[in-house]
């Protein structure tokens, strides 16, 4: 069974359909007793780290989320998931859980592409990612893939062996993270098509060592 | 460096898709969840429906098309049409969309882009805008006017001052369809759409005159839109999504290519 930590942080269905169209068991809550029993744990979310925080740590949700990382289960960020396992984000100045030492960053107002265009924010549509380390959630991922991202801050961790693969938008920036039972992603997998499934998939498979 | 977009677009009455020229003469063309898997499996990197379901009672129906949707596709979606309240918007992302427009609703009372926003975030909200080319005014600076009811009823209001409003109150992002281009299958609005695109931040989706790939090639490098919306060149099947990606590859417009 594979929990999917509800913290009233944007809509968790589309993470639900998706590891469920894997053929995998899963189910949303913020039942901590559920969440540490769970095989796995997929920490998603959608919005902003203030109020996230705030609603993680009403609910004790920190602390089970600790434990989970403590326990040596496999355990994966999506999205904003992934930027507020770090130590501290810019938006709204939040303190986060800082299960990986880190700061969450603010792309920079009026970015410009290679060749001279401005460049929106947020980092909204598709984007190739670049590994930096061999990991097994990117088993059967080419460099032609692409993943759906939605974003205006970016994680970026203190330690360069905690990145696993960047993307470049204006500038090069980390995009997934791994650290023991640990793996995150800045992009929504669920919403990648195949290439997001896979990701999926080889998360629901991994065993951690 | 990001794709740019390539996004079907499914008019949906009671349930079943549609295809009108110019909002009128709609014909029957299909099961909106089928069509959804056939441009998914094609690699359509994201797709919207409109409602255009009359009555408010039978809106229920598209809710349960938004939960079939999202089951079978696993790319991002947006539904718009007859959203006028938060609740609306709510029922919708609940039922699986990533995405809710707003139009009409937004011009009559623009604060439904805030109070949505609030609630969801700004990436949930777009704004749908429907535009009319008119003679430069004190009122209409821009020459470009917002209209509702599928272009018959001008508001008084300039496109770009709407646009930059919009995005003031927390819009994510704007489809921006010309009512003079839709249907017409002779191009996209091209002036317009690099007009709105440069003076927003936040991304421009071009929508209306898409008839060949050439049309998409146009709007994503002189319009400057992140994303194209096309819909009866692929309804029809005069083009697919990846002959259409493959013109555009071929020309330099960076799209997605593996899916």
């Amino acid at each position: 069974m594979i929990a999917i930590i509800d913290y009233e942080a944007g809509n968790l269905t589309s993470v639900e359909r998706a590891v469920r169209s894997l053929g995998r068991d899963c189910v949303v809550t913020s039942d901590a007793q559920t969440i540490r029993e769970a095989e796995r744990v997929i920490f998603p979310g959608v919005g902003q780290a203030g109020s996230a925080m705030a609603s993680l740590a009403r609910t004790e949700l920190s602390s089970v989320i600790r434990d989970v990382y403590a326990s040596g289960r496999p355990f994966m960020g999506i999205c904003l998931g992934t930027q507020i396992i770090l130590s501290h984000s810019q938006e709204y100045d939040t303190p986060c859980l800082g299960l990986l030492e880190g700061e969450v960053d603010a792309f920079p107002l009026k970015m410009t592409d290679t060749d001279g265009s401005r460049l929106k924010i947020p980092h909204m549509g598709w984007n190739r990612i670049h590994p930096v380390v061999a990991h097994p959630i990117l088993e059967g991922i080419t460099d032609d893939d692409e993943f759906y991202f939605v974003h205006s801050y970016y994680p970026a961790p203190a330690h360069r062996e905690h990145v696993v693969a960047e993307c470049t938008y204006g500038f090069t920036f980390p995009v997934m993270l791994g650290h023991k039972n640990l793996v995150s992603t800045q992009f929504h997998p669920e919403k990648s098509g195949k290439a997001g499934l896979t990701i999926l998939e080889n998360f629901c498979r991994w065993e951690p060592c | 460096m990001l794709s740019r977009r390539i996004i079907p677009c499914l008019d949906v009455r009671e349930g079943r898709t549609t295809k009108g020229i110019k909002f009128k003469n709609n014909v029957d063309i299909g099961d909106p969840v089928e069509m959804a898997r056939l441009y998914y499996e094609q690699g359509a990197d994201e797709i919207v429906f409109y409602d255009i379901t009359a009555s408010h009672e039978k809106r229920d129906i598209m809710i349960d098309v938004v939960r079939r949707v999202a089951e079978t596709i696993f790319i991002p979606f947006s539904v718009g049409g007859g959203i006028r309240t938060v609740e609306d918007m709510r029922a919708v992302l609940l039922a699986g969309a990533e995405k809710v427009s707003v139009n009409s609703a937004a011009v009559k009372n623009p604060e439904i882009i805030r109070q949505g926003a609030e609630a969801f975030g700004n990436q949930c909200v777009v704004l749908g805008m429907d535009v009319k080319q008119v003679e430069v005014s004190e009122a209409i600076p821009s020459g470009y006017e917002i209209v509702i009811n599928g272009g018959r009823k001008h508001m008084g209001m300039d496109a770009v001052q709407w646009a930059l409003k919009a995005q003031e109150l927390g819009a994510g992002e704007i489809c921006l369809n010309s009512i003079d281009a839709d249907g017409m299958k002779t191009g996209y609005e091209v002036t317009l759409t690099r007009l709105i695109s440069e003076t927003v931040d936040i991304p421009v989706i071009a929508s209306g005159g898409a008839g060949e790939p050439e049309h998409l090639r146009e709007v994503l490098t002189d319009g400057k839109a992140d994303a194209a919306l096309i819909a009866s060149m692929v309804h029809y099947g005069d083009y697919t999504v990846p002959g259409i990606k493959t013109y555009l590859n071929e020309a330099g417009v960076k799209v997605r290519n593996r899916w």
